[in-house]
């Protein structure tokens, strides 16, 4: 019983922050009232975590939830992340107030969907029905599509209706696909409910008929690839994490791309017990490895900060999914960490970057200059924001890339090149770009800012530490976690 | 079979004969819904008189086949009257000619009018036949996947076959045959050039595609042409009434049942005219390019039928 | 039962026919009428496999198709467009002739795909998951294909009602929970897009998504 008091606490948290902030609007408390509900968040994660920890997973609310390790670590970073985010986007947000860039109903809007939009990501996380999953990830697009036009540029409104348009059209093949699993399962489940909880369906997705599954993964890969920005059906995510408010730019790369990866990898488990072969996972190491290539490319010649950052995300969205479909306990192992990793590293970057493009009130990184004598903390925070990002040691990526790497040259060294090629270039053109911002003199136009510490420090220490030494706990629980989605 | 071989004469001679009293009804059903006062019933016959009575009037370097069309015309319009199950489905020509073949003749008599349309060599002419094989281009494979989606529905290309299967008690209404009929109905509006697609009261050079073919023709030959048309118009309505339509058509040829098929068809027809009218002043005459459109639709419309019925049935 | 599957299937027939027609519509109010259609077929056929196969649930189903895509979504999209004074044409990409030909490679596509369910099923309503498939497709091809945000949210739209029908015909229907949920996700994108006009219009000053090609890829 006492299990799904934890749980209801950590989703009604959110749910009763965005009603609050509703009312509180554009007052002059609001941000603290955003960061004590996401701190509450995160706390309440913390003790689901320790319960999963201690009792290993479990069910609640009549089966309708469901926590394993997998999906606690996620909601755990998922909290996480959401709390710096607000404590970052106190400082930012009112910055961007006072430069009129948002108006009183836009801040009203944009923390009240905040916390709304945490707890789509918690629902999809914690759920167990693969259709109120679905349902979920629909919620968790719909929040953000408006945050992402909240300035009302011309730039803006076309990235949100981008993002909108392309996401609800990829989105809906998924729920096509979610319907057939549904047949599949009601074939052996019988009708109702029950056959739609994945708890249900994974104790006997060897029962299910794989050719009705193959079918319907190809429908989740492409509905659920599109959200997780895998190419060639990444056309908005670019748009859309660029041209938001820097804090949603942060949990759109950090948090949403891996809530959509995890329902990709949580369908990959039932379509691989039925069909007994490697196809699903062939097909994620196909659209992974075209998304590392064609990502890492796309970032030579990006002019926008933003944007650069956001084909790096595809980049290591791609990484993960990559190293999801060769499988293996080795190279999930290694996916997992990556997905946290990454959305450590990248929500830290985005934190620096919006701090760099507000001192400098552009996006464009040819305007973007002498970041470490004008802001010691941005640039330095960017500068290795931006070596954890690319894979140097000690930082926590090169483990995770290390780990997937070898698990590549094991199982399929044929990849191997591919793989290290896209490493490399996405290497040189993040790093050429960024020591050019963060060296030089301070130009005239840059303004001075007071940056937001905590959430970046905080950040990049966690991703240092993990470089140089996983805590035993966590390789516990990514172990464990690789064995559940083996 | 005796039987056989008088209904089929007296289909044809039904055809020739009521062909331009049926126009004549279209015509006045249109001008009372215009609010016009209507010639009589009767004016195509006297047109027709008129136009036979007159000299024949032939271009210098018109060549023999200008002088053959109109009687090609009207003699393929009589053969697929005999073709066509108007008032019974017991008719011997309908073993050896099925729906093909009917599809077939109309396109000899287009291909011949196009061919004399170009004969004389006057600019009209030529625009009349390349516009007409433009329509023919699409109208035709629609007309031939609307007919194949009636076949395959009813498991025969012959016309006598698909009518008993249609009119057996054990039919239901498909979902191919409604697409069928949709797409059936646009192509006889366009091959028999009514008016979103043609007029036929009209010789503007900018819109005319069937009168500008037959502008050089006076006479006989342009009496034949244009009883030729009317037995076109009048064809295809009895070929739609009896692929869609099919109550009261004779299934044995007793003369009673072909009393009771003959005032069948005369209802049927009354009513037929009446939509059409309804149609020609309910839409405008198309532009020439969005013809393609026109057709387009009705080819899909068939294509759906025809996907519909490997889908559903 | 044979009657049943009749009505069925001639319904299924009827909203792949009003897809094509959205397809090779160019007026915007006309679409709209055709999407409503397209939404009172669904209902109707959703309530007659809720009768026949007992699943009471689908009653419910129907109820909510109904008032939201018959009633609430075609009031909405008619108050935009009125609002909007939006009465032009639209322009398309691709000519039509060409895109219903599209069209129906599509639909036999979607057959093919669906074979091995088809198979499987023992449902009365197995048939018409092509055409529920295909009527996601044409949704798809009418969002590629059309230049102008109203278009592109009814062929959005148009793909829900696939998917729907789809869930109606392969299950009879999703759990209630699934289908509420779905239902809320409509309703609430359906507020987005609204809100969606607003913006774009005042910021563009039509709703013509070519407008939109700013943020295109520099090199």
């Amino acid at each position: 019983m006492q299990n799904s008091a934890v749980l209801l606490i950590l989703l009604g948290t959110p749910l009763f922050a965005a009603a609050v902030l509703a009312f509180v609007g554009d007052r002059r408390f609001a941000p603290e009232v955003n960061i004590t509900g996401s701190a509450a968040t995160f706390v309440a994660g913390i003790g689901l975590a320790l319960e999963v920890y201690e009792q290993g997973s479990m069910l609640a609310g009549e089966n309708f939830f469901f926590v394993d390790a997998f999906n606690v670590y996620l909601a755990v970073l998922t909290s996480f992340v959401s709390m710096t985010t607000a404590i970052f986007s106190r400082p930012y947000m009112r910055r961007e107030r006072e430069h009129g860039r948002v108006g009183h109903w836009g801040m009203r809007f944009y923390h009240a969907m905040f916390q709304l939009f945490i707890f789509a990501m918690l629902l999809c996380l914690l759920t167990n029905n693969i259709g109120v999953l679905w349902i979920a990830m629909e919620l968790a697009t719909l929040s953000t599509v408006l945050l992402v036009s909240l300035y009302r540029t011309p730039t803006a409104i076309e990235a949100a209706w981008k993002y909108f348009i392309l996401c609800g059209v990829g989105i809906a093949q998924a729920l096509f696909g979610t319907v057939l699993l549904y047949f599949a399962a009601e074939r052996v489940l019988g009708e109702g409910g029950q056959a739609l909880l994945w708890t249900n369906l994974s104790l006997v997705s060897d029962k299910l008929e794989p050719t009705i599954l193959s079918l319907a993964f190809v429908f989740l890969m492409v509905g659920y690839g599109t959200k997780v920005g895998l190419v060639p059906l990444h056309n908005w995510l670019p748009d859309a994490h660029s041209e938001g408010p820097t804090p949603i730019s942060a949990v759109l790369s950090g948090l949403l791309l891996n809530i959509a990866l995890y329902a990709l990898v949580r369908c990959k488990v039932l379509v691989d017990g039925a069909t007994h072969s490697h196809h699903a996972g062939n097909i994620m190491m196909g659209f992974g490895i075209i998304s590392i290539l064609v990502a890492a490319f796309s970032l030579l010649r990006q002019k926008d900060i933003k944007r650069m950052f956001s084909y790096s995300s595809i980049e290591h969205m791609g990484i993960a999914t990559f190293a999801f479909g060769l499988g293996g306990p080795v190279a999930t192992f290694g996916a997992l960490l990556h997905m946290l990793v990454h959305s450590l590293a990248k929500s830290a970057i985005f934190f620096t970057v919006g701090h760099a493009s507000q001192m400098h009130r552009t996006q464009e990184m040819d305007r973007i200059k002498g970041l470490f004598k004008g802001n010691p903390l941005v640039g330095w925070g960017l500068m290795f924001g931006a070596m954890a990002i690319v894979g140097m040691p000690p930082f926590g990526v090169f483990t995770s890339e290390f780990l997937i790497l070898t698990a590549t040259m094991k199982s399929a060294p044929l990849m191997t090149p591919f793989l290290l090629l896209g490493l490399g270039v996405a290497f040189a053109a993040i790093f050429r770009k960024v020591q050019a911002m963060v060296s030089g003199e301070i130009p005239d136009y840059q303004k001075p800012l007071k940056a937001a510490h905590v959430p970046v420090m905080l950040h990049m220490a966690i991703v240092l530490a993990i470089g140089i030494y996983l805590p035993d706990f966590l390789s516990k629980w990514f172990i464990t976690a690789a064995e559940l989605i083996k | 079979m005796v039987a056989g071989f008088i209904i089929e004469l007296l289909q044809i001679t039904l055809v020739i004969g009521l062909a331009p009293i049926f126009a004549g009804w279209v015509k006045m059903l249109k001008c009372w819904s215009q609010g016009r006062s209507s010639p009589s019933i009767l004016q195509p016959y006297r047109n027709l008189l008129k136009l036979f009575s007159k000299d024949i009037i032939l271009a210098e370097n018109a060549s023999w086949i200008f002088r053959f069309m109109p009687y090609l015309v009207f003699g393929t319009g009589a053969m697929v009257s005999a073709i066509i199950p108007i008032l019974s489905t017991d008719l011997p020509l309908s073993l050896t000619a099925d729906v093909i073949v009917l599809v077939a003749l109309f396109a000899t008599a287009r291909f011949f009018t196009a061919l004399a349309g170009m004969d004389i060599g006057t600019a009209f002419g030529g625009m009349g036949s390349s516009r007409e094989m433009m329509i023919a281009s699409i109208a035709e494979p629609a007309m031939l996947m609307a007919i194949f989606t009636v076949s395959l529905s009813c498991g025969s290309t012959s016309l006598a076959r698909i009518v008993e299967t249609i009119y057996s008690p054990a039919s239901v209404i498909k979902p191919s045959l409604v697409f069928a009929f949709i797409a059936f109905v646009l192509i006889t509006l366009a091959e028999t050039g009514r008016v979103p697609v043609d007029n036929p009261a009209t010789h503007l050079e900018l819109t005319m595609v069937h009168e500008a073919m037959i502008l050089e023709y006076s006479g006989r030959h342009l009496a034949l042409i244009e009883w030729a048309g009317m037995m076109k118009l009048f064809l295809y309505i009895s070929l739609g009434v009896a692929l869609f339509a099919p109550m009261g058509i004779a299934v044995y040829a007793t003369p009673a049942g072909i009393s009771l098929a003959f005032i069948y068809l005369l209802l049927k027809l009354g009513f037929s005219g009446i939509v059409i009218v309804l149609i020609e002043t309910g839409f405008a005459k198309m532009r020439l390019f969005r013809l393609t459109e026109f057709l387009g639709a009705a080819f899909l419309m068939a294509t759906l039928g025809m996907l519909s019925f490997f889908m559903l049935e | 039962m044979e009657t049943i599957t009749q009505i069925n299937s001639f319904l299924a027939a009827l909203v792949l026919l009003t897809a094509f027609g959205m397809l090779s519509q160019k007026r915007i109010s006309s679409l709209i009428h055709l999407f409503t259609w397209q939404g009172l077929f669904l209902s109707i056929n959703t309530a007659i496999v809720g009768y026949v196969a007992g699943r009471h649930h689908l009653y419910i189903s129907s109820i909510l198709t109904l008032s939201l895509k018959v009633i609430l979504l075609p009031y909405i999209l008619h108050v935009l467009i009125a609002r909007l004074k939006h009465r032009k044409d639209v322009e398309t990409v691709v000519n039509i002739p060409t895109t219903m030909l599209i069209g129906i490679v599509l639909v036999i596509f979607s057959y093919h795909l669906t074979a091995p369910v088809r198979e499987l099923s023992t449902f009365i309503t197995r048939s018409t998951l092509a055409i529920a498939l295909a009527t996601v497709m044409i949704g798809l091809l009418m969002m590629i294909t059309r230049r102008h945000a109203v278009t592109q949210i009814i062929g959005f739209l148009a793909m829900e009602n696939g998917l729907f029908f789809a869930a109606t015909s392969t299950t009879y229907g999703m759990p209630l929970v699934v289908e509420l949920g779905v239902a809320l996700d409509v309703l609430i994108a359906a507020f987005i897009f609204g809100m969606f006009f607003f913006q774009i219009h005042t910021t563009f000053d039509s709703l013509d998504v070519d407008q939109m090609a700013r943020l295109k890829e520099e090199s």
